[in-house]
């Protein structure tokens, strides 16, 4: 049977991948953020997930405002590295497990989680950034992977007890997958940061502290947060937590916290937690 | 039912990309998304202005870009930033370059204010 395993929340700066390519991960400013990530990495090879669920937001790496889907599912046999404006990135290609997805895929639409399925699907820095901060690719992916992008770019936007109802879901049909198949999900963007007008870069670290903590222990208490609060408290662009939010709706229970870090250097608080459940 | 958005609250200096902004912006934002065809990007810097004359855009957008006007582009003309950078992908103009034009500051005066500012 299907079983998610572990939980990750994290940032995904476009910054990092830059720096990661360039191969700048020492840098003084650089250290602190990649070095949080060595212990999660290492659990990771511990505990050998064989699917990753990744939820992020696409930023115009292959959707755009002609049709933006509010949840869209991969069901890729690859998911190609995307050019963003800036040329591909030199990351091997994703593998797709098409029989996991649209597993996946079928179980959310009959729990009346509507999606749209992608058959291709060229990911970008909102998927990559997170798994190239918890997984090697020497010279390939160690895991299979299913990218779930959310609409948290044009409103309306899905709410936050949407996105945790939605982890929900996810976590029903992973359990009824047929194949002995470990899962880690993982809810990426944010933290606090804002992008547009003359509040750009606008940072909250004690929101984000603080949500760090309520993801961990009190999630329910953030489905209660609106856009328009996320907003007025971690900035725009922020919103993205609610992403996070998907991940933690798919662990059932108390949780056991692996490792957490903050980082709040430029625009944005670059927030890690990794969880698996009690038991 | 409670309100996701409010606009009897609205954010000092920020601008929430909603209907209004999305439909206001789509012109620009759909023009600035061409730019992840490496073809675009080459037509642009071989030959701007053909490259504008040839968008769909208002005049008064192509001259937004030309004066790379990022400020008016996201507080007036319905830019969406993660679009918009990728017209400053193009040209050799970063997110925080941008950023800086956004608050009416030059890029080293921005930098000043950041908690650590080589992670960049």
């Amino acid at each position: 049977m299907g079983k998610i395993i572990a939980g990750i929340g994290t940032s995904h700066v476009p910054s990092i991948g830059v720096v990661y390519d360039q191969g700048r991960t020492r840098e003084p400013d650089w250290k602190p953020l990649f070095d949080s990530y060595t212990p999660v990495k290492d659990w990771l090879k511990e505990i050998k997930p064989d699917v990753a669920i990744v939820v992020y937001n696409d930023h115009g790496g292959d959707f755009f405002f002609d049709k933006y889907p509010t949840f869209a599912v991969g069901a890729a046999e690859t998911y190609p590295v995307g050019d963003e404006g800036w040329g591909r990135r030199p990351l091997p290609d994703f593998p797709g497990d098409t029989d996991f997805s649209w597993h996946l895929c079928n179980e959310l639409v009959y729990n009346e989680f509507d999606i749209t399925v992608c058959q291709e699907m060229a990911v970008e820095h909102g998927f990559m950034v997170p798994m190239h901060l918890c997984f090697d690719h020497d010279p390939d992916w160690p895991v299979k992977v299913v990218p779930v992008a959310v609409n948290v770019i044009q409103h309306p936007l899905p709410t936050a007890l949407r996105c945790w109802k939605f982890g929900q879901a996810i976590r029903k049909a992973v359990a009824s997958y047929p194949k002995d198949t470990k899962v880690v999900i993982l809810g990426t963007g944010g933290m606090s940061h804002q992008l547009n007008g003359a509040r750009f870069g606008y940072l909250n670290t004690d929101f984000d502290n603080d949500f760090l903590d309520k993801i961990e222990a009190d999630p329910m208490k953030l489905t209660e947060l609106t856009h328009q609060q996320i907003m007025e408290d971690a900035g725009a662009e922020a919103v993205e937590l609610i992403m996070w939010l998907t991940m933690r709706g798919a662990l059932d229970g108390p949780v056991r916290r692996v490792h957490r870090n903050y980082y709040a250097p430029m625009t944005t608080g670059m927030g890690l937690i990794a969880l698996e459940e009690a038991s | 039912m409670t309100k996701q958005v409010d606009p009897d609250r609205p954010i000092e200096d920020t601008k929430i990309f909603d209907s209004e902004q999305t439909q206001l912006g789509y012109r620009l934002n759909k023009f600035a998304m061409s730019m992840v065809k490496a073809d675009n990007r080459e037509a642009f810097l071989a030959d701007e202005e053909a490259c504008l004359a040839a968008a769909d855009l208002t005049d008064e957008e192509r001259q937004l870009i030309r004066d790379r006007d990022w400020r008016a582009i996201m507080d007036d003309h319905g830019g969406n930033i993660y679009m918009i950078m990728k017209i400053g992908a193009v040209i050799g103009v970063g997110l925080y370059q941008i950023g800086a034009h956004q608050r009416g500051q030059t890029y080293e005066e921005f930098l000043a204010t950041r908690n650590a500012a080589g992670a960049r």
